[in-house]
């Protein structure tokens, strides 16, 4: 049986160069794949953010559509720098900052220090210490408002059990010395379990043989600890720091459902203050610009600060 | 038994498992009171020093699930005996059942809402995804970086240019724009988790799929899909979890008809301020499907909150 020149070739063709000819191409497929995804991306995020941008610089009052716009140049930019309530609200947010920061880091990386132990059962307990996290932050504050009353309040009846205080002497939210911790408290108490879980999965990482070879080198315990355990740990709790950093800087809803900034305005973290000046003084043009300023803050701290994570973990 | 340097002594391991326990038993006492506060009387819900022991009362669910009114003595004594168990509790505390409460409609508008936009999210996630993943797609790391960034940004920030644009299209406190905002909140999740789930599944299944004749297409729903249904069902979950809990936008650009319940709970009130017996109730309610999504998530938690940045 001889075949033709022609059939040998076909024959001789692989099968994946004809599949390529019967569907779609690769390129047209990514296009078709990624195109949507995009394409509500821009118009829900960049585009409004473009939007904001815009109306940073103009004078636009939601509540009077009708009104002339004009547009006012760098003035609501200027404005927003000179107001001492935005550095006041700052402040709070920076007390908020670094106060959550600061405990969530103590207390996530002793408990994962604990856990990595092993002892029986931890993967259970893991996971109850876990919950509060995953819980609608909003609906959690508003209930925290109720274990924050002076007299009935769960917390204050703990307190009082275990340091003889009064629970009807004090109260968490409505104390201008208490309400700046009653939110770091609360902040705590969710998310701590966050550092926890990322501390556990760095710890998990080291190999075991090189504390062995430092056990043969007789490294005492403490010396493992601060030159293998911490270096070793360190970019994964320096990760948590960035997500709770990013996170913490946006919060709103925990706050404004535990404080609503209060009392005066002394809780009144920079979305909290934000909202104010949009959604209630409706100064459309000035809460752009302010929206605009903590947006370019957070970016910034953010990247300059993912150069620092990359230079520990290249070391 | 072997002996082993890193191996922690019994001891150890002892003192370790005695605090964590004490810790995990603190930290979830706030969510035991929620629980119990619901099955709380009104007054024993306010007792000083706070019962641990009382009689549990279906009255915070009732409550929740229904608006009382009072009605002049004459009219409470003219009226039928109660029909049901639930009218029964209302009268008791001298009051009679006007209609239901809003609760159904907000806790049925979270679900619309939070599936509506996961599911969305999951095609439109995976189909990138893929993308990302398997093709050379020009500028690939600076759009990746892109759909991280998006999440950077306070939604209140964005919250005035959405609120006017929704206004414009008629989409202010609708089910489309809600499903449509929180997609898009969650797509940048999603790209980055289910992008980490499917490189994870050899290339050679793929071009195996193909030398047998099929085409990109059925490669990818016949061959990866399956592969990477355990981590499209796990970031489905996460997607939904955040919807469910947002509150933000929700309470700036809802009010009636698609309103959220976590806006909604807090503002539940009773005779002469809040009634905590039903927020409580309420509150149990919403929170938990969450725990017990928690609960089966746990292999992949950490790899969901970080954006899979640790993957373990």
């Amino acid at each position: 049986m001889s075949a033709s020149p022609l059939d040998q070739v076909a024959a001789a063709t692989p099968v994946q160069m004809a599949t390529k000819i019967k569907g779609l191409s690769d390129r047209a497929i990514a296009w078709i794949f990624v195109t949507p995804t995009i394409l509500i991306l821009l118009a829900i995020n960049i585009f409004p953010l473009i939007w904001t941008i815009r109306l940073s610089f103009t004078d636009f009052r939601v509540n009077r559509p009708n009104a002339e716009v004009s547009w006012v140049g760098l003035r609501n930019y200027e404005r927003v720098l000179t107001d001492p309530d935005i550095w006041t609200a700052m402040q709070a947010t920076a007390h908020f900052l670094i106060w959550t920061i600061v405990l969530q880091v103590l207390i996530g990386f002793t408990l994962a220090y604990l856990i990595n132990k092993k002892f029986r059962g931890n993967d259970l307990w893991t996971t109850i210490i876990v919950l509060p996290m995953m819980l609608s932050p909003a609906v959690v504050g508003n209930f925290w408002t109720f274990l924050y009353q002076p007299q009935i309040g769960l917390f204050n009846y703990a307190v009082s059990f275990f340091t003889g205080i009064d629970p009807s002497s004090f109260s968490m939210i409505g104390d201008v010395n208490l309400a700046p911790w009653s939110i770091v408290i609360v902040d705590t108490w969710m998310w701590s379990p966050f550092v926890m879980l990322i501390c556990l999965a760095g710890l998990r990482s080291i190999p075991d043989s090189i504390y062995e070879a430092a056990e043969c080198d007789r490294a005492s315990k403490w010396r493992q600890f601060w030159t293998i355990t911490i270096p070793m740990v360190l970019p994964f709790l320096m990760l948590a720091v960035l997500f709770r950093g990013i996170e913490n800087f946006k919060m709103f809803d925990l706050v404004v459902q535990l404080t609503g900034g209060g009392p005066g305005s002394l809780t009144e973290l920079s979305s909290i203050n934000l909202k104010r000046e949009a959604f209630e003084k409706w100064r459309t043009g000035y809460a752009s610009a302010y929206a605009v300023i903590l947006f370019v803050t957070v970016f910034g701290l953010a990247s300059i600060y993912v150069k620092a994570l990359n230079r520990v973990k290249n070391r | 038994m072997s002996f082993s340097p890193t191996e922690p002594s019994r001891r150890q391991k002892w003192v370790a498992g005695t605090l964590v326990v004490v810790y995990a038993l603190v930290t979830i006492l706030p969510l035991v009171w929620i629980i119990a506060t619901g099955f709380k009387s009104p007054s024993d819900a306010i007792a000083y020093p706070p019962k641990v022991v009382f009689e549990p009362t279906l009255e915070g669910y009732v409550n929740l699930f229904t608006t009382r009114t009072r009605v002049s003595e004459e009219d409470f004594a003219a009226l039928p005996p109660p029909s049901s168990w639930y009218e029964q509790i209302v009268r008791d505390s001298g009051l009679v059942i006007a209609g239901p409460s809003r609760y159904g409609a907000r806790f049925a508008n979270s679900l619309i809402i939070g599936f509506g936009s996961t599911f969305l999210c999951m095609i439109l996630g995976t189909a990138a995804a893929y993308a990302f993943s398997r093709f050379r797609v020009p500028i690939k790391d600076d759009l990746l970086f892109f759909i991280l960034s998006t999440r950077m940004m306070p939604p209140i920030a964005v919250a005035i240019p959405i609120f006017l644009m929704f206004k414009n299209l008629g989409l202010n406190d609708t089910h489309a724009g809600m499903i449509l905002l929180y997609t898009a909140v969650n797509l940048s999740l999603s790209v980055w988790l289910l992008k980490g789930f499917i490189d994870e599944i050899p290339v050679e299944y793929e071009e195996a799929a193909l030398i047998d004749g099929y085409t990109r297409f059925q490669a990818f729903y016949k061959v990866v899909l399956p592969q990477a249904a355990t981590g499209i069902a796990s970031t489905a979950i996460f997607c939904l979890i955040f919807a469910w809990n947002e509150y933000a936008f929700a309470v700036l650009l809802t009010s009636g008809t698609a309103q959220t319940a976590p806006p909604f709970i807090p503002t539940i009130l009773g005779v002469g301020g809040q009634d905590w017996p039903a927020i409580a109730a309420g509150a149990t309610l919403f929170l938990l499907p969450v725990m017990v999504f928690t609960i089966l998530l746990r292999k992949h938690l950490l790899r969901g909150i970080t954006f899979g940045a640790v993957r373990k």
